[in-house]
C-alpha cells in the first residue's frame, strides 16, 4: 500500500469534471487503486479461462486472441439471460440522481466511479456493438467499440464497485449498478480478467468449505481454543459439535469469525447463546462458510458454493438451518438460494424450540438469521441479560449494505442492541437503514493491496462515524456482517481513530446471564469489565 | 459540449424543414404522410421493445429494499417500500410511477473539508421539477383529445377548466402551459449546469428535451400569438383519426412546424431513453417483492446439473485428518 494521506487532506476530494468526455479518459492503473490479477492456478482449478502471469499496470493483458468474440457473444447471451440487464441497459435516463450516492465516487472524486457512468462503461459497448442506430451516430449517440481499453476500463470500475446497491435505491427506475457490475465479472472472467482476492476464496470455499481454506482438523482447532478462551472468561465448557447427525439446527457463519478478531468475540458469542439455551445445533467444517465468494464471479459459482447449505442439512437430517452474522451471504439467501437450490423440502419451517415462534417469513427456504432467532428470545423473555456487563459502550449501528437493500433487516438487529448495552446512538439519518453507506470492502474488494482505495471509498462511513463520536461519545459500532468486521476497524482506527468494531452476539455473549454462575470479571476480548476489581479503566 | 450543440442544431433543422416545406405546398406530407408513418413507429417500434424485455426471463428476484422487510409480527413492516405480497408490490410501483418516490427520497453530496463533515442535504428539486414536467405534459396531452374527439367528453372539457382557471390573457393562459414550458427548462438548465449531469450527457439527452421545448414554443406561439384556425386544424385532426384524411386551407405554417415536432417524438420514442416510460414498470429491482424466504422465485434457466462440490469428496480429501481430530466421518479410513 502507498502511503496514505491523513484524513484531511483525504477529505478535500476534487469533484470537478475533466475536461476531455469520459472516453477519452483512459485508467491509470497505480498501488491502491486495484486488486491483483488470478493467479494461474487458482484459475485452472476452477476451470476458468485464459490462466496466465499479467500485471493490470503493463500494456499487454495477454487477452485470448478471440477475446472481442468471447465478450461480445457472451453480452448476447446474459442481455437473453437476463431481464435486469437488457431493462437497466435500455432505460437509463442519465438523470444522475445516482450520481453522487456511491462511496467510491464520494471519496474519490472521479467521474467514473458516478454508478451512471460505470453502468454506461457497458451500455457504450451495448449501442456500439448491437444498436443499428447507434452504430451509424457512432460517438454522438455515446456508443463505441470494444477494445482493449475498454476491458481495462471495465476491470478498473468493476473492481471499483462493492455491489452494495445504494444508487439502486436512489434511480427513479431502479437501475441496480450491482447488478451490472456482477454481470461485466462475468463477462470478464470469460476472458481471464479477474482479481485473485475473489477467486481464490472461490476456490478455497469449494475444496475445504470455507473461504480462508482451513482444513477440518485445524478448523476444530480453532474452535477449540474458542472455547478454551470462553472457560477462561466464564469459567464454563461450552461442547460445540461437529457433523452431528440428527441434531435440529445446522448452524453456518462466514468463516470470518473464527479465524481473526473481532469476529472470533462474536463467535464466541454464539457459542454462549447456544450453550446457554442448550439448543440442539451442529456444526459443520465442510459447509463452513456463510460467506459466497461465488456471487462476485458468475451465477454458476455462486449456485455452486451456496448448494453447500442444503447438500449438508440434507445429509445431516436437520430441521433446518440458521446462519450467523453475514452481510451477502444473507443477500444471497434472501433472494437466491432457494431460486438456485431450493426447493428444500427435506426441511421444515423454523420453529425456535425455545419460544415457539414460527419463522413463516422463511418458510420456503427454511433458514432463519440469528439475528431474527435472538429478538425472537429476548422479546419472549428467555434471555436473562446484564447490560452493565457492557458498561463503557456507547454503541451505534452499522446497517450492513446486503442485510439493508437486499432484505430490510433494520428493527430487528437494533432491538437486540439496545437490550445489551446501555447507550446506544444512531449516525445521522441519511447514512443508516436503506440509506447505509458501504464500509468500501464488498463484493471481494477486502485485499490488501486495495486498501488505499477502501478507506478513500469510506469516507461517507467514517465521517458519519465521527459525528456520533464527537457528539455523542460513541465508542463503538456494532454489526451483521463479517466483511464489515474485517473491514470497519481499519476503517475506524483511519476516519474514527478510537472506535472498536464488534459483532452484534459478541456483545449478546456478553451480557448473558447464566444460571448460578461464577461472577465475570472481563468481558469476551479479556478486557476487564468496568466496576470490577483491579479494573484499570475504573473511574 | 458536442452532444449539446448537435442537439439544438438538429432540432432548429427540424423545424426548419417542417415550416420551409409546408410554406412550399408540401401540407400533404406534413398533414398527412409523416403523422401516418410516425405513428406506426411508435406502435410497433412500442411493441416490440416492451414484448423484448418482457420476454426475456428475470431469473432472480431482486427486490431493492427501501425500509423494514417483514419479519416477527411485532416488528413493524415498512410495506410499501419492502414489499412482502402482490398487492404491496403494486402499491410500491404506483408510487414509483405517479409520485416519483425514489427521486422523493433524493439527497444532495454537500462536502465541507474545512469542517471536516460531508453532509447529505435533502434534494427534492429534481424530484419536483420532473413531476410538474411530466404532469404537465399529461395534462397538455389530453387537453389535446378535444381535437380528435367529437363532442368533446366532459372530462376533456372539464380538464380545460380548472387548467385556464386564472383567466389570463386572450385566448385563456393554461397553468399547464407555463409548468411544462418551466419543467423542461430546469431539466435541461441542470444538464448544463450541473457538471456531473453534463459530464454524462449525451446527444441523445439533450435532443428529446430541445425537441420538447420546441413544441411547447411552437404550440405557445400557434395559440397565443399566430391564433391559428383551430377549427380547421380540428378538421384535419379528425380526418387523421377517422382515415379519412383531409387538408383544410388557411392553417398557419407554425401549426406545421408543430404537428411535424410532434411526429418526429413518437417515431424517435421507441428507440430512445423516453422508453423509461415502459421500463418502469418492467424494473425487477421495484416490480418484484421481497418474499424469496416465503416463496420460491422461478428461475427458467436454473441449471439443475451445477452441484457443489459434494461432501463425499471432500471427506475422501480429508478423512485422515478428520479422524485424527476426532471428527465424525460417513467412511472409516
Ligand atoms: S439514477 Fe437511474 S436513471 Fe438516473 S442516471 Fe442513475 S441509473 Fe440512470
Ligand atoms: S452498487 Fe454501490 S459501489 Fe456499486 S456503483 Fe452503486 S453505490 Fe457504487
Amino acid at each position: 500500500m502507498s502511503k496514505m494521506a491523513p484524513p484531511e487532506e483525504v477529505m478535500k476530494v476534487d469533484y470537478s469534471t475533466p475536461a476531455e468526455p469520459w472516453m477519452d479518459v483512459k485508467p491509470e492503473f497505480k498501488l491502491g487503486n486495484y486488486s491483483y490479477p488470478g493467479k494461474p492456478d487458482v484459475l485452472k482449478y476452477l476451470g476458468l479461462p485464459n490462466p496466465r502471469e499479467w500485471d493490470p499496470t503493463q500494456e499487454d493483458w495477454k487477452l485470448p486472441p478471440d477475446w472481442r468474440e468471447i465478450v461480445t457473444d457472451g453480452f448476447r447471451e446474459l442481455l437473453k439471460k437476463y431481464r435486469s440487464l437488457k431493462v437497466f441497459m435500455d432505460v437509463c435516463v442519465r438523470c444522475g440522481a445516482c450520481a453522487d450516492k456511491c462511496h467510491f465516487y464520494i471519496g474519490s472524486g472521479d467521474p467514473k466511479n458516478m454508478p451512471v457512468l460505470r453502468a454506461e462503461l457497458l451500455r457504450s459497448i451495448y449501442r456500439g456493438e448491437f444498436s443499428v442506430a447507434a452504430k451509424i451516430l457512432g460517438k454522438l449517440s455515446g456508443s463505441r467499440k470494444l477494445e482493449e481499453d475498454v476491458i481495462k476500463e471495465w476491470f478498473m470500475y468493476f473492481y471499483q464497485c462493492t455491489q452494495c446497491r445504494r444508487c439502486s435505491l436512489y434511480c427513479p427506475y431502479g437501475i441496480d449498478t450491482a447488478e451490472i457490475t456482477f454481470l461485466a465479472r462475468d463477462l470478464m472472467n470469460r476472458i481471464g480478467v479477474n482479481i485473485n482476492w475473489i477467486l481464490e476464496p472461490v476456490a478455497n470455499c469449494n475444496r475445504t468449505g470455507n473461504h480462508l481454506g482451513i482444513q477440518p482438523h485445524a478448523f476444530k482447532d480453532m474452535m477449540d481454543f474458542l472455547v478454551d478462551d470462553i472457560e477462561t472468561i466464564t469459567g464454563r465448557r461450552v461442547e460445540p459439535s461437529f457433523h452431528r447427525k440428527g441434531a435440529e439446527i445446522l448452524f453456518i457463519t462466514p468463516s470470518g469469525d473464527i479465524f481473526a478478531e473481532p469476529g472470533i468475540y462474536t463467535f464466541m458469542g454464539y457459542l454462549l447463546l447456544f450453550d446457554y439455551l442448550d439448543l440442539d445445533v451442529t456444526w459443520s467444517t465442510y459447509a463452513s462458510e456463510g460467506g459466497n465468494f461465488g456471487s462476485f464471479t458468475n451465477d454458476k459459482w455462486m449456485k455452486k458454493l451456496n448448494a453447500k447449505m442444503y447438500h449438508e442439512a440434507k445429509r445431516l437430517g436437520v430441521k433446518y438451518i440458521i446462519g450467523g452474522e453475514c452481510g451477502h451471504m444473507w443477500r444471497v439467501l434472501n433472494q437466491f438460494m432457494d431460486t438456485m437450490n431450493g426447493p428444500a423440502d427435506f426441511l421444515e419451517v423454523p420453529k425456535s424450540p425455545i419460544t415457539g415462534t414460527v419463522f413463516n417469513n422463511a418458510k420456503s427456504t427454511k433458514m432463519i438469521h440469528l439475528v431474527e432467532f435472538t429478538a425472537d428470545l429476548i422479546k419472549n423473555g428467555k434471555l436473562k441479560l446484564d447490560k452493565s456487563r457492557n458498561a463503557g459502550i456507547t454503541a451505534t449501528w452499522h446497517d450492513s449494505c446486503n442485510t439493508s437493500r437486499g432484505m430490510g433487516f433494520f428493527d430487528e438487529p437494533r432491538y437486540v442492541l439496545e437490550n445489551v448495552v446501555e447507550k446506544f446512538v444512531d449516525m445521522p439519518a441519511q447514512t443508516i437503514r436503506e440509506q447505509t453507506f458501504c464500509c468500501g470492502g464488498g463484493a471481494g474488494l477486502n485485499n490488501g493491496e486495495f486498501t488505499e482505495m477502501r478507506l478513500r471509498g469510506g469516507l461517507p462511513r467514517g465521517n458519519a462515524l465521527r459525528y456520533v463520536q464527537e457528539k455523542f461519545g460513541v465508542n463503538t459500532m456494532s454489526c451483521i456482517c463479517a466483511i464489515d468486521r474485517a473491514t470497519l476497524p481499519g476503517l475506524a482506527d483511519y476516519w474514527a481513530p478510537g472506535v472498536q468494531v464488534t459483532g452484534l452476539h459478541e456483545l449478546v455473549g456478553n451480557a448473558l446471564v447464566f444460571e448460578g454462575e461464577e461472577e465475570r470479571t472481563m468481558n469476551l476480548r479479556q478486557e476487564d469489565l468496568p466496576g470490577v476489581e483491579g479494573s484499570e479503566e475504573d473511574e | 459540449m458536442a452532444g449539446l450543440v448537435t442537439a439544438f442544431l438538429a432540432v432548429v433543422a427540424l423545424a426548419a424543414v417542417a415550416a420551409l416545406g409546408a410554406g412550399a405546398g408540401m401540407a400533404n406530407v406534413f398533414g398527412i404522410a409523416v403523422p401516418y408513418v410516425a405513428v406506426a413507429i411508435f406502435v410497433a417500434g412500442f411493441v416490440k421493445k416492451v414484448i423484448g424485455w418482457a420476454s426475456t426471463p428475470q431469473p432472480f428476484s431482486i427486490a431493492t429494499t427501501g425500509g423494514q422487510q417483514q419479519s416477527l409480527p411485532w416488528v413493524k413492516q415498512a410495506k410499501f417500500d419492502n414489499p412482502s405480497t402482490p398487492f404491496q408490490t403494486v402499491v410500491r410501483m404506483a408510487l414509483e410511477v405517479l409520485c416519483f418516490r425514489s427521486l422523493f427520497r433524493n439527497t444532495k453530496l454537500d462536502n465541507r473539508p474545512e469542517e471536516g463533515r460531508v453532509a447529505y442535504g435533502s434534494d427534492k428539486s429534481l424530484w419536483l421539477f420532473s413531476l410538474m414536467f411530466h404532469y404537465s405534459f399529461l395534462i397538455v396531452l389530453f387537453r389535446h383529445m378535444r381535437f380528435f374527439l367529437e363532442p368533446v367528453p366532459m372530462l376533456v372539457t372539464g380538464v380545460e377548466f380548472v387548467d385556464s382557471i386564472l383567466q389570463i390573457a386572450a385566448p385563456t393562459l393554461y397553468l399547464t402551459d407555463v409548468f411544462f414550458v418551466v419543467g423542461v427548462t430546469f431539466l435541461l438548465a441542470r444538464r448544463i449546469w450541473d457538471p456531473k449531469v453534463s459530464y454524462i450527457s449525451l446527444v441523445s439527452d439533450y435532443f428529446p428535451l430541445f425537441l420538447i421545448l420546441a413544441i411547447a414554443l411552437s404550440g405557445i406561439y400557434m395559440r397565443y400569438f399566430a391564433k391559428v384556425d383551430v377549427i380547421a386544424i380540428k378538421q384535419l385532426a379528425i380526418g387523421l383519426v377517422s382515415f379519412k384524411p383531409v387538408i383544410p386551407p388557411n392553417i398557419d405554417w407554425s401549426f406545421y412546424m408543430h404537428f411535424f415536432l410532434v411526429c418526429v417524438l413518437w417515431a424517435y420514442f421507441p428507440f430512445s431513453k423516453l422508453m423509461h416510460l415502459g421500463g418502469v414498470f418492467l424494473s425487477p429491482t421495484r416490480n418484484l417483492p421481497n418474499n424469496t424466504r416465503m416463496v420460491r422465485y422461478i428461475n427458467p434457466w436454473n441449471d439443475p446439473s451445477i452441484k457443489p462440490h459434494s461432501y463425499a469428496d471432500y471427506e475422501d480429501d480429508f478423512r485422515e485428518k478428520m479422524i485424527e481430530a476426532g471428527l465424525p466421518v460417513d467412511k472409516e479410513a
